[in-house]
């Protein structure tokens, strides 16, 4: 067991990044500390992913000198994957970042429990009650 | 291969185009472009629903120029165009049932925006209903997220952007989780696509290798997708993002797309594990205990709620529940009840939603079950309408929901060692279904003396809750081909095996 | 006498005011009976209910350390015992390696021709879910408006504040950098069928450049070229040429029919059918989506 734990060694480190990414998502009150989290559990995925696409000692899947040997090269598919993700991870990053901006200028606070606490105890606004 | 077969395709892309032109529209025109689009994919989709019936099998429509398992594919059953074409009609009844509420919560020069919002969900739906491929569905699942956070968002108030990351957090954690078990998935098989998972992962059970992987991976997707779908404990947002939203928003997410997330559950349950696999894997009996658990404890926290939509939100915990906990109880006859459950849901939830909207305003706005007192006496269409969403929601026959509780126990009786506890849940939730939309329904017809204001209903508001409110009744009444559609066309969306 | 009790008991769970009722929206009188002092910063410190809660988030503020370490290892645990019977990395008989990926490789070129074999895939084979994660990227963008978009009407004043830097050193260097920077993404965008690269690297590259010379040199020219209107037509319009463009390509490749785009000589800059002009229309997406991000954080709107 040991042995295959250093096999697959960049594989278990994706792991554990991967659970201290989703434990600070979870369970830290702040919120740019939960975004940071969410960004280090997305990475770790990728990490995951690009490293079962991986092929000893193959280059990069860019044909040179028209050599369309599959045992040349690295797996393609992973990648392509591991791009559409990223993006979609940089998307989702943007959209909590401007929903803290706007939780921060309206509550003055990046604790999660305490913008909870105060919410509930404002009473809704007539105009807010439209 | 008919013409027809290409309607899809054109419906995913008449909702991309439309949400990418309607960004530079002004409000009002953005909003008829959504309504249209809503109709033509729900008159498409019927369409497809036709052609497949004549066809007599599932068809595979190939996106590009190579078949699986190399390039892109979705597949048309006779329940995916189905729920298409429902979940179109349902987003165009929720968009003109909270039509007054909507031209006051928006900021007038951001409406656009929210119509963006609602023609990107509505493709997100279509893939995620016909797409054959595991990748593409989590990609739409993003898309699904970020576009259902907008609907919330739209409403600038506090409590709303409050509701939205925190709705945004739990979904978030709910897609890494089904993220990482694609990947793990894919590390043992290789293959995304449905039709090729399902014969490796065949293979892989018979030969027995990578056991614990495909365990994991299993237990990952499904937790990932429950936890979206607000399984019980992961429930803790529904009250907050259903409560304050404004109503066309709260419809159509508690209506659509808690669901599709279950839908495409079913799919991969179906289509890719297939059902021995899954249901020899153990990972079943959690979503039964769980979907038992979140029937009574949602129904225990609506009776503590003293905001109509609160409680709305906290009842529809303890429906997904129902749909889980049939889910977990068979393959066969469970399945069939917790689709027929989904079907009713999805047409309750957003009459209940917006006819209480109309119950509020009328109280100047307030949501405390104090002030709606006697307001179904001042508004009686509205009141008779309210009442028949409740009384589907508890189960009284001649409404959908009678039929739906009496297949989850009939499927319950039918399974071996599946019949004493889902019965006892079933009775448990129904009574408190009943003392808390009860005491809503007294609370609503007792005369009071305290001022009403008397708002004339818009036109769009009355015809998109009566034609939910017939909808309910006539499947109630007349329930049988629905459930033989379900029943025999289950096969259309994957072998049981 | 129990009759009456239970009358009563009914009676406050049904006006709301029953101790474990949950009164999200009505502000209770501060008139208990305490002789602490109000806490006027935090009213809620001083609620009966609320003190129960202040209590539970107390305790778990100390228990935070301990519950956070357990559940990362349980999870870590988990997954590990899975990662252990993953197939060996870099071992070239994974099943991950198998008849999709020979197909990609051996065939790549031919029917795709694009040299670079991951644009090939992701443009080509998969395209499908490429055109999914462009309208994610525009999905963001859009939630973005809506939350930080302040559509200020001319008439109002401006209040934004000063905020380039009128720095010698980093006006000079941009001088110089701003200029490759930008030329780079073009090259990673039109070349990328030929090497790596691509719509998403190139198109972030040049997102990059434009910030970098809005961070050096003020929005001011670039608010005369990206005005609101100008940004939202040409992002609109690229999305629009994409998702025609693979509607097309979809529909003749399940019907059957050949498309009018070839492809051509692999190793040209013109060939590879459809990629070229989508590598093109992503990357204009990515790079002002990018710019847009930050002109919105930075001071709430574009242009």
């Amino acid at each position: 067991m040991l042995q295959s734990l250093w096999n697959n060694r960049v594989m278990v480190v994706a792991v554990i990044l991967f659970a201290v990414g989703f434990t600070t998502l979870l369970l830290h009150r702040n919120l740019i500390k939960k975004i940071i989290g969410l960004n280090i559990m997305d990475t770790a995925a990728y990490l995951l992913l690009t490293s079962i696409g991986y092929i000893d000692k193959n280059k990069a899947p860019i044909i040179v000198d028209g050599v369309t040997d599959p045992s040349v090269y690295v797996n393609p598919l992973p990648a392509g994957l591991v791009l559409t993700g990223i993006v979609v991870s940089v998307s989702v990053t943007a959209v909590l970042l401007a929903l803290t901006i706007r939780l921060y200028q309206r509550y003055h606070t990046l604790d999660l429990d305490e913008i909870y606490m105060i919410a509930r105890n404002e009473t809704e606004k007539k105009e807010d009650k439209k | 291969m008919s013409f027809a077969a290409n309607f899809p395709l054109f419906c995913i892309v008449f909702c991309l185009i439309c949400s990418v032109v309607s960004s530079l529209l002004n409000g009002k025109v953005a909003r008829i472009i959504t309504l249209l689009l809503s109709i033509v994919v729900m008159i498409m989709s019927i369409f497809v629903m036709l052609m497949v019936h004549l066809n007599g099998e599932p068809i595979t429509y190939i996106m590009g120029h190579f078949p699986h398992p190399w390039g892109n594919e979705i597949r048309m059953g006779l329940l995916e165009p189905f729920f298409a074409s429902i979940f179109s009609l349902i987003l165009f009844l929720s968009l003109l049932g909270g039509e007054r509420h909507l031209s006051s919560d928006l900021d007038v020069k951001k409406s656009q925006f929210y119509y963006v919002m609602t023609d990107l969900i509505l493709s997100s739906f279509l893939v995620l209903l016909y797409t054959n491929d595991i990748f593409t569905g989590y990609v739409f699942i993003e898309i699904c997220t970020l576009t259902s956070c907008g609907l919330l968002m739209i409403r600038q108030v506090g409590r709303t952007t409050l509701a939205s990351i925190r709705y945004m957090i739990f979904s978030l954690i709910g897609s890494g989780l089904f993220l990482m078990g694609v990947i793990v998935l894919y590390g043992i098989t290789g293959h995304l696509l449905f039709p090729n998972l399902h014969e490796a992962i065949a293979k892989l059970n018979v030969s027995g290798e990578y056991k614990i992987p495909l365990l994991t991976s299993i237990s990952l997707i499904t937790v990932g997708l429950s936890i979206k779908s607000g399984l019980f404990p992961f429930h803790f947002w529904m009250p907050d993002t259903y409560g304050y939203a404004t109503p066309s928003s709260s419809g159509i997410l508690s209506g659509l797309v808690s669901k599709v997330y279950i839908l495409y559950l079913l799919k991969i349950i179906f289509n890719v594990f297939g059902t021995n696999v899954f249901y020899n894997s153990g990972i079943q009996h959690i979503l039964f205990w769980f979907g038992v658990c979140a029937m009574i404890i949602g129904s225990i926290d609506a009776l503590k709620e003293n905001n109509i939509n609160r409680m709305l939100a906290n009842s529809s915990a303890a429906q997904i529940g129902y749909i889980y906990m049939s889910i977990g109880i068979s393959p066969t006859l469970g399945v069939v009840a917790a689709i027929y459950h989904i079907v009713t849901h999805a047409f309750t939830k957003p009459l209940l939603f917006i006819t209480s909207s109309r119950l509020c305003d009328a109280a100047n706005g307030s949501k405390i079950f104090h002030d709606l007192q006697g307001k179904a006496r001042k508004y009686p269409l509205t009141g008779a309408l309210f009442t028949i969403g409740a009384f589907s929601m508890i189960g009284i026959p001649l409404t959908m929901g009678f039929i739906s509780k009496y297949i989850i126990a009939t499927s319950a009786i039918n399974t071996e060692g599946m019949i004493v506890i889902p019965l006892i849940a079933l009775a448990l939730s129904t009574i408190l279904n009943t003392i808390y939309f009860g005491r809503t329904l007294i609370r609503i017809y007792t005369p009071s003396d305290s001022e009403t204001c008397m708002i004339k209903p818009k036109v769009s508001y009355l015809v998109s809750t009566i034609v939910l409110a017939l909808i309910n009744i006539l499947t109630g009444i007349f329930s049988t081909p629905l459930i033989s559609i379900i029943q025999q066309r289950l096969e259309f969306f994957g072998k049981v095996g | 006498m129990k009759t009456n009790k239970i009358r009563n008991w009914l009676k406050t769970w049904d006006e709301g005011e029953f101790e474990f009722a949950i009164n999200e929206d009505v502000v209770q009188p501060t008139t208990t009976d305490n002789a602490q002092s109000q806490d006027l910063e935090h009213p809620w410190k001083t609620r009966h209910v609320d003190k129960i809660e202040q209590k539970e988030i107390n305790i778990f503020k100390k228990l935070y350390p301990f519950i956070s370490t357990f559940l990362c290892l349980v999870i870590v645990g988990f997954l590990i015992l899975t990662v252990i019977d993953l197939p060996t990395f870099g071992s070239a008989n994974a099943p991950a390696h198998n008849e999709v990926m020979d197909r990609y490789i051996e065939s790549g070129m031919d029917e795709t021709g694009a040299v670079n074999v991951v644009a090939g895939v992701i443009l080509d084979y998969r395209a499908f879910d490429t055109l999914g994660e462009s309208h994610v990227l525009f999905t963001a963008s859009i939630a973005v408006f809506i939350l930080l978009l302040s559509i200020i009407d001319e008439n109002e004043p401006s209040l934004e504040k000063e905020i380039t830097q009128k720095d010698s050193l980093l006006r000079s260097t941009a001088f110089i950098v701003v200029p490759l920077v930008l030329i780079y993404g073009i090259y990673v965008v039109l070349g990328g069928h030929i090497g790596p690269g691509g719509g998403f690297a190139g198109g972030a590259v040049i997102g990059g450049g434009l910030i970098l010379y809005a961070l050096s040199y003020g929005f001011d020219t670039l608010d005369r070229i990206f005005n609101l209107k100008n940004y939202r037509i040409i992002i609109t319009t690229a999305l629009c040429f994409y998702s025609i463009a693979k509607c097309y390509s979809f529909f003749c490749g399940a019907n059957h029919l050949e498309t009018i785009f070839t492809t051509g000589t692999p190793g040209m800059i013109f060939s590879a059918g459809l990629i070229l002009p989508l590598n093109i229309a992503v990357g204009v997406v990515v790079a002002l989506t990018m710019y847009g991000f930050y002109s919105i954080f930075q001071r709430g709107r574009i242009g």
